[in-house]
């Protein structure tokens, strides 16, 4: 809640809603007695020094009036909210108390009872429930309940499919302790913020009841019944209904915008990153065969570096692979290469050449779609843009900006990625084989008909059976392996020079794994397309790759040929190796384990990053960071010769 | 600690004509102080049948069995405790660790002692109990929910994919510290995963489950030398080998 402060907005509203109940407190004791006191001298007059908004039929102060019915106003607003969060809970909660089939019945009722217009059910009550202060406060707070209702069941079933809400219940514990212990304080924040609000919407509809004469009734007055009263010379002198009315606003505006903000405050949580400038430094020397070259590649959010001067290059048709824990960079070099890192991300690199065209030439990042704005963690980009991602890579996003055409047709054609998700990486509202033939048609110009022709041809390259079929049909309709194969056939869509696969087979099944590292052996024997294959698993790199780049926290600690696996030299990577079981690990044996845990980037040590787990680390290893050299960024790589 | 067994047990999602048959009249032993393993991959069913088992879905048709008494409905104090895939999400984050372990322990014990015995027993220093999970990795999260559910004395633990949400240098820490309560506390214990390996070193059993059903059922060594079902061949030949 301490975030609501910092906005101004915030700040207006919490100050506003002070003054508002204090008022609502105090004024009533220091001047309840000039507000009531009658004076026959002075009926109806209008403003003067002496009585600032003027006076009533019975010669009282309306300024004073309108101070003192605020406690009233705001009582009775905030007793009508009471009963409606309080119906609300209970019928929101219903469902996870009574169970799921009434509970239906329940949630059934609410919904029917949410269509009505909120004033409508408040007058209808207020007619059942009398005319008077009490019935007003019921009316309101029943014509409330529904709305809040809803929303407390959206809320609670979400949390109670969490899995400590089932462990909770598998541990014996009753229902309404959970929903108690568990389930509302998860969803505390929002339904505080939304009863404000509904607070600030009470208030006025109040004050309209009372108007209308079905709310608080004399002697009794609060606003709506002084806007009333005022309301008849309104020509004669306006300040009699202005005051109240004045005062209604304020106070619901102070109300609701305070919950607003406390909802802008809880809802966002982006933390506040700086701009660094990246490092700029001149290119040395042309590729050769290289399809990408890649040096002292760093990528900086603020003052954390995930990934930092890691260096590359792939030839012509190679299969070159990264592995590393979460964490360790692995995926954000994939996207830098790809030009994908999104701001507040900066890239820089000494040198960033695919097929012998600087990258960083233009500015190497595309106009930002809205959506993928947040790159704070490495998971949220993991979320739910990548098939804006994939848009990007196959050239589609069409934003206006400083992307050059050509560097878009080239990494539009020449580079082709496949992420780990396939459910989020596919457009779920386009048809498959249009999102393939949209490749061809904006980078090759192709007409309609053969775009979509091409794609067919690719489906079934990629080995996805009945092609022409299956084109016509939704990403939801394939199964995950069917969306990596088809993701992989956008790839080949152009004659791409290098693959990026990103985790390609993590969310696959094992059997299904091993299907698409097959096909992606065989697309890259079939098309001569190098291969840049990133995963946490080394044993999928060792299936694929003829080399192996081994990250850890951002940084590559060792880069060595596949069949060079069992000879690493680089403790971690020996750990890493030893730590995942095979079919062959003797039951018998503890596994070995690295200790610790993952280095975190925003705080690495001074020397080596991976010192604090490593049994060999000493003085050296804890003071200076060993750079890459002969393949290994050791002091004390195995076989020696590491560092210096 | 006791025998866990399935009877034919069948669980369906949806409404009874449509809708789709996630486990299939599978029948399962698991006997009294050990540990088998259930593989399979996602949809197999694997996770329905824990979930059934725990009672947080409905069975439609057959019965679980706990030593040949049936066993009842969820809310009372369950013989069967279960430690969930995902770390993040199977501990309140607005409780500590010492609450959370605390409210899996009976009534009536000493809830204090209680949870620094068990935070020790699952290689975490006692001061533990005072922390929230966010402040909490991983692997140490998971060691938590592995304390809570043991705090639950229970006859029977299941554990579902536990180490596939966890990095792979933490991975074994989890599975040397499952193996080890195995063995040492003689636990009767259902571990799930989709990866061949990892049950092939924690379980004395292996079941290898598709659709639904049990395709293949028999002890590790055995069933991995000489798999008889041409599924349980093809997972093997999917599973990575050391080559050296």
């Amino acid at each position: 809640m301490a975030r609501v402060f910092r906005s101004p907005v915030g700040m207006g509203a919490a100050a506003l809603l002070s003054i508002v109940l204090l008022l609502a407190i105090f004024a009533p004791l220091l001047w309840g007695e000039r507000a009531d006191a009658i004076d026959t001298e002075q009926i109806l007059r209008g403003v003067s020094a002496q009585h600032w908004a003027g006076t009533d039929s019975l010669g009282r102060d309306i300024f004073f009036r309108v101070l003192v019915a605020g406690r009233l106003s705001v009582l009775l607003a905030l007793t009508a909210t009471a009963v409606g969060v309080l119906i609300g809970l209970i019928l929101g909660a219903a469902p996870l108390l009574i169970g799921t089939r009434a509970g239906r019945v329940v949630t059934a009722g609410v919904n029917v009872a949410v269509a009505f217009p909120g004033l409508l059910l408040a007058l209808f009550f207020a007619v059942v429930f009398g005319v008077g202060a009490r019935g007003a406060v019921l009316a309101i707070g029943l014509a409330v309940a529904p709305g809040f209702a809803r929303l407390v069941h959206t809320l609670t079933s979400t949390v109670a499919e969490r899995d400590y809400v089932h462990a909770a219940r598998i541990a014996g514990v009753g229902r309404v302790r959970v929903l108690l212990r568990h389930v509302l304080p998860n969803v505390g924040e929002p339904l505080v913020v939304n009863a404000t609000v509904v607070a600030g919407g009470a208030l006025l509809a109040f004050a309209g009841l009372s108007f209308l004469g079905l709310g608080v009734q004399a002697p009794q007055y609060d606003w709506g019944r002084l806007l009333g009263d005022g309301l008849n010379r309104i020509y004669l002198h306006p300040m009699a209904a202005l005051a109240p009315a004045i005062a209604v606003v304020i106070a619901g505006l102070a109300f609701s915008l305070f919950g607003e903000a406390a909802a802008r405050a809880i809802g966002i949580r982006t933390p506040h990153v700086a701009h660094l400038a990246p490092e700029e430094v001149e290119p040395v020397g042309p590729g050769g065969d290289a399809v990408l070259a890649v040096e002292r590649l760093r990528v900086s959010f603020g003052e954390v570096s995930p990934v930092r001067d890691v260096s590359l290059t792939i030839r012509r048709g190679e299969a070159v692979g990264i592995v590393g824990e979460s964490g360790s960079g692995k995926s954000l070099t994939a996207l830098a290469i790809a030009c994908l890192i999104e701001e507040p991300g900066r890239v820089g690199a000494a040198r960033l050449e695919f097929l012998g065209h600087d990258l960083r030439a233009s500015d190497c990042r595309p106009p930002v779609p809205p959506k993928i704005q947040q790159f704070a963690r490495q998971s949220t980009c993991r979320g739910g843009s990548e098939a804006a991602f994939a848009g990007q890579i196959a050239g589609s996003w069409d934003g206006a900006g400083s992307w050059d055409r050509g560097h878009r047709r080239l990494l539009g054609l020449g580079m082709a990625m496949v992420f780990q998700d396939p459910m989020t990486s596919l457009n779920p509202v386009l048809r498959i084989g249009r999102q393939l033939a949209e490749v061809a048609e904006v980078h090759q110009r192709l007409r309609r008909v053969d775009a979509a022709e091409l794609a067919v041809q690719r489906l079934d390259a990629v080995h996805i059976p009945e092609p022409r079929r299956r084109a016509r049909q939704y990403p939801h309709e394939f199964s995950g392996g069917m969306r990596q194969r088809a993701m992989i056939g956008m790839g080949l869509m152009g004659s791409p020079a290098l693959l990026i696969a990103d985790e390609p087979t993590t969310a696959l099944d094992v059997t299904v794994q091993a299907q698409v590292l097959r096909l992606l052996e065989e697309v890259r024997q079939a098309s001569g397309a190098a291969l840049l294959l990133i995963s946490h698993d080394i044993t999928v790199v060792r299936q694929v790759c003829d080399r192996v780049l081994v990250m850890y926290a951002g940084r590559v600690v060792e880069e060595l040929p596949v069949t060079a696996l069992d000879n690493a030299r680089h403790p971690y990577t020996r750990a890493l190796l030893a730590a995942v079981p095979d079919l062959d690990t003797d039951r018998g044996q503890p596994l070995a384990v690295i200790p610790g845990r993952p280095a975190d980037p925003a705080h690495l040590p001074i020397g080596c990053a991976f010192a604090p787990r490593c049994p060999l680390a000493d003085e050296t290893c804890a003071t200076n960071d060993p750079p890459l050299m002969a393949g290994v960024a050791c002091w004390h790589p195995k076989g020696g010769g590491g560092g210096e | 600690m006791s025998e866990l067994t399935f009877e034919s047990v069948t669980v369906h999602y949806g409404p009874r004509r449509r809708g789709t048959t996630a486990v299939d009249r599978v029948s399962l032993s698991v006997p009294s102080g050990t540990a088998v393993g259930l593989v399979g991959e996602s949809g197999s069913g694997k996770s329905s049948l824990a979930r059934a088992a725990v009672g947080l879905i409905p069975l439609s048709g057959g019965r679980i069995l706990l030593d040949g008494r049936p066993l009842g409905a969820l809310g009372k104090s369950r013989p069967l405790q279960m430690v969930f895939q995902d770390p993040y999400s199977s501990l309140d984050p607005r409780m500590t660790v010492g609450a959370s372990i605390a409210e899996a322990i009976p009534r009536g014990e000493p809830r204090r002692e209680e949870v620094a015995r068990l935070l020790e027993l699952v290689d975490l220093p006692a001061e533990f109990a005072g922390r929230y999970p966010a402040q909490l990795s991983g692997g140490q999260r998971q060691r938590v929910a592995l304390a809570r559910a043991l705090g639950g004395r229970p006859a029977v633990l299941i554990a579902d994919e536990i180490t596939s949400a966890l990095d792979v240098s933490i991975q074994g820490t989890v599975l040397n510290l499952v193996r080890r309560l195995q063995e040492a506390m003689r636990l009767t214990m259902l571990f799930i995963s989709h990866d061949l390996a990892v049950v092939r070193y924690v379980s004395d059993t292996i079941a290898v489950m598709r659709g639904g059903r049990i395709v293949e059922c028999g002890p590790t060594t055995d069933l991995l030398n000489d798999p008889q079902h041409p599924y349980t061949r093809q997972l093997l030949a999917a599973a990575p080998r050391r080559i050296r």
